[in-house]
């Protein structure tokens, strides 16, 4: 397959046509939510916004002016904020939880099995600010755990997009969609991978770079740090295909299950745990169809004080971080 | 011990009366459906060899009034957007609810002969997606009112008449959950909702008081901006008055205290934190049948 990324080329750049994805503008994908959001919101009446006092860290004040009915502010109480969801979806409404990932998944988790996925609410759980987002704020904020907990539970689809465009677009499939979804929206700044027109297929790996050599399986804000070690490893002449995993449930076996057999291993790299999150996801899928090596990136601990990118760097997500995992993997 | 078998289904099924029977006619009406549902569910519990027995029969006679009476569902508006909603909380009363809902239609009542068994639809707690009826799969506690709240929102979002009733046992009460939706509710001014609280005042092995005590109810509840109605619980004719007659105050939503008795109305278990979940044996069971079958239309024995 073709490399598929449409890079939004800025017209004054004077530099080479090919210029790394890291050169790129980046974006904090919260406010492609709350524009999609306002936008969905607008073309259908049944949507409306749930949060635990979560307006100005979901970015949520211009909804609140367009909508003020449609917004379910419930204050500082997570189980009543994912209850009071399942309530509106019995009442036929489509209810975008908008709230910290960390206090969302970790507060609620039981209203989200038993409420939501167990009842099969039409319900769309969306994890603000996820993973090491709150770099300085520490491990009680850091939400690397969510993934994790929620692919434990049946009936969950879980959708961690990597820009705006697919943020959107993963915002547009849910609300059109009968049934629980968990997204992560992220707040780190990310640069756009996708085209303007990139529709989001749940379950579907794509890939946005062939190689035969190594895979580097990735979403989320470490997406576009895994398409810049390919750049990197292009140079040393180590080929390595990038798939972009948005769906970490149900996963796209088939792809994973392609990439242990054509290629020589797979490295995963995402901004959660490295227990049960995508490169859990992967590890079981090739264990038990093509076995292969495996190198899962991840955060393997309660991290230390810093900002996300020098966390993410730290626990070896840098492009060159990933380079070396993926030059390490196939030596 | 006799599996659960389909002659030990004897639930008669009930039409609703015209709303406006005479209200004589309606409490009548709803005691004997109440009587044939303790019947019934103490056969369920009995022959399955398992159920919460104590729980079911203190809460009997409130789901009787509300779907023999108050509720604007029957089997054929179950699926009705406007339909009014009741939310079983206490989700471990499920023999209660399968057996009131078979009671009225829901459920044929041959279905209750699979309450427990392998692949049954009627689990130990009910599920929405297999159960018609059911508004929402419950058995955790401290879940039913937060869903209460919600689709109270949804209703005055629509602008719609209808009504939310979620019934929560008073141990159920210490679940911290309860707290944060009851101020939502008031925050909201829901006043078409209605919380009924199943007051027996015991929990699994103690009482509420000696557990983690929650007087005085009526004022936290006051204090939480809810109107507060205390009544007898297992008195048809006071649960028929107040229960189709909310909102009390506009703009707040309803407190229903419904003092009861777990075990109601069976003499040897009335009361007894024993009946829990025990389950009654053959003597047992005949014994209950027979002070069941004494009971006036009115449902005879009081609080």
């Amino acid at each position: 397959m073709t490399d598929t990324i449409s890079t939004p080329q800025s017209t004054d750049t004077v530099s080479a046509p090919q210029s790394s994805i890291a050169d790129r503008p980046r974006y904090d994908c919260r406010n492609a939510y709350v524009e999609t959001l306002a936008q969905l919101a607008q073309e259908d009446h049944r949507i409306v916004g749930v949060v635990n006092d979560s307006v100005g860290s979901s970015k949520l004040d211009a909804f609140k002016k367009a909508f003020p009915d449609r917004l379910i502010n419930v204050g500082i109480a997570e189980q009543d904020m994912v209850g009071v969801a399942a309530g509106l979806a019995n009442g036929g409404r489509i209810a975008f939880v908008s709230a910290a990932s960390c206090f969302l998944t970790a507060r609620a988790l039981e209203q989200i099995k038993a409420d939501v996925a167990y009842s099969n609410r039409n319900v769309k759980l969306c994890g603000m600010s996820p993973g090491m987002a709150y770099g300085e704020l520490g491990p009680t904020h850091h939400s690397i755990e969510d993934i994790a907990w929620l692919r434990a539970i049946d009936n969950m689809i879980i959708v961690v997009p990597a820009d705006p465009i697919e943020t959107a677009a993963a915002m547009r499939w849910a609300a059109g969609t009968e049934g629980p979804a968990f997204i992560r929206v992220s707040r780190m700044n990310v640069p756009e991978l996708y085209p303007k027109d990139y529709t989001f297929v749940p379950g579907k790996a794509i890939v946005l770079r062939e190689g035969g050599d190594v895979t580097l399986i990735s979403n989320g804000t470490v997406l576009w740090r895994a398409l810049v070690a390919a750049e990197q490893l292009s140079e040393e002449g180590i080929s390595a295909r990038v798939l972009s995993m948005p769906t970490v449930k149900p996963l796209d076996t088939e792809a994973v299950i392609e990439a242990a057999r054509d290629t020589g291993g797979i490295v995963t790299a995402e901004e959660a745990t490295v227990s049960g999150a995508l490169g859990g996801a992967v590890a079981e899928t090739v264990v038990q169809t093509h076995p292969t090596k495996i190198k899962i990136l991840g955060v393997p601990e309660f991290a230390p004080t810093g900002s996300a990118g020098f966390l993410l760097d730290r626990y070896g997500m840098s492009p060159e971080g990933i380079t070396e995992a993926a030059r390490a993997l196939i030596k | 011990m006799t599996a659960l078998a389909p002659e030990h289904i004897t639930m008669p099924v009930f039409t609703r009366l015209h709303p406006h029977a005479h209200r004589d006619e309606q409490i009548a009406h709803i005691a004997e459906a109440a009587r044939q549902i303790r019947i019934q569910d103490l056969k369920l519990v009995h022959y399955a060899n398992a159920g919460h027995i104590g729980g079911d029969l203190s809460a009997i006679d409130i789901l009787a009034t509300l779907y023999g009476a108050v509720l604007n569902v029957t089997p054929e508006t179950v699926d009705d957007p406007d339909r009014d909603r009741f939310i079983l909380s206490k989700g471990h009363v499920a023999g209660a609810l399968y057996t009131t809902l078979a009671a009225f239609g829901f459920l044929p009542a041959q279905d209750l002969a699979t309450f427990l068994k392998p692949l049954s639809a009627l689990n130990g707690h009910p599920n929405r997606n297999k159960v018609r009826g059911v508004e929402a799969n419950t058995g955790p506690l401290g879940h039913g009112l937060p869903i209460a709240v919600g689709h109270a929102l949804s209703a005055k979002l629509d602008v719609s008449r209808r009504r939310t009733y979620v019934l929560v046992g008073d141990g159920e009460l210490q679940e911290g959950s309860n707290w944060e939706a009851l101020m939502a509710a008031s925050q909201y001014e829901l006043d078409r909702l209605t919380v009924i609280v199943d007051r027996n005042r015991l929990q699994q092995g103690a009482t509420v008081r000696e557990t983690n005590d929650l007087d005085p109810l009526d004022q936290k509840a006051t204090a939480f901006g809810f109107a507060v109605v205390e009544l007898n619980g297992h008195d048809h004719g006071e649960l028929l008055d107040v229960l189709s007659s909310v909102p009390f105050r506009p703009g707040k939503p309803t407190f229903v205290i419904a003092h009861t008795h777990k075990g109601h109305p069976i003499s040897f278990m009335s009361n007894n934190a024993a009946w829990h979940h025990k389950v009654p044996s053959a003597a047992e069971l005949e014994q209950a049948l027979d002070e069941l079958s004494s009971l006036d239309h009115r449902g005879g024995v009081t609080a």
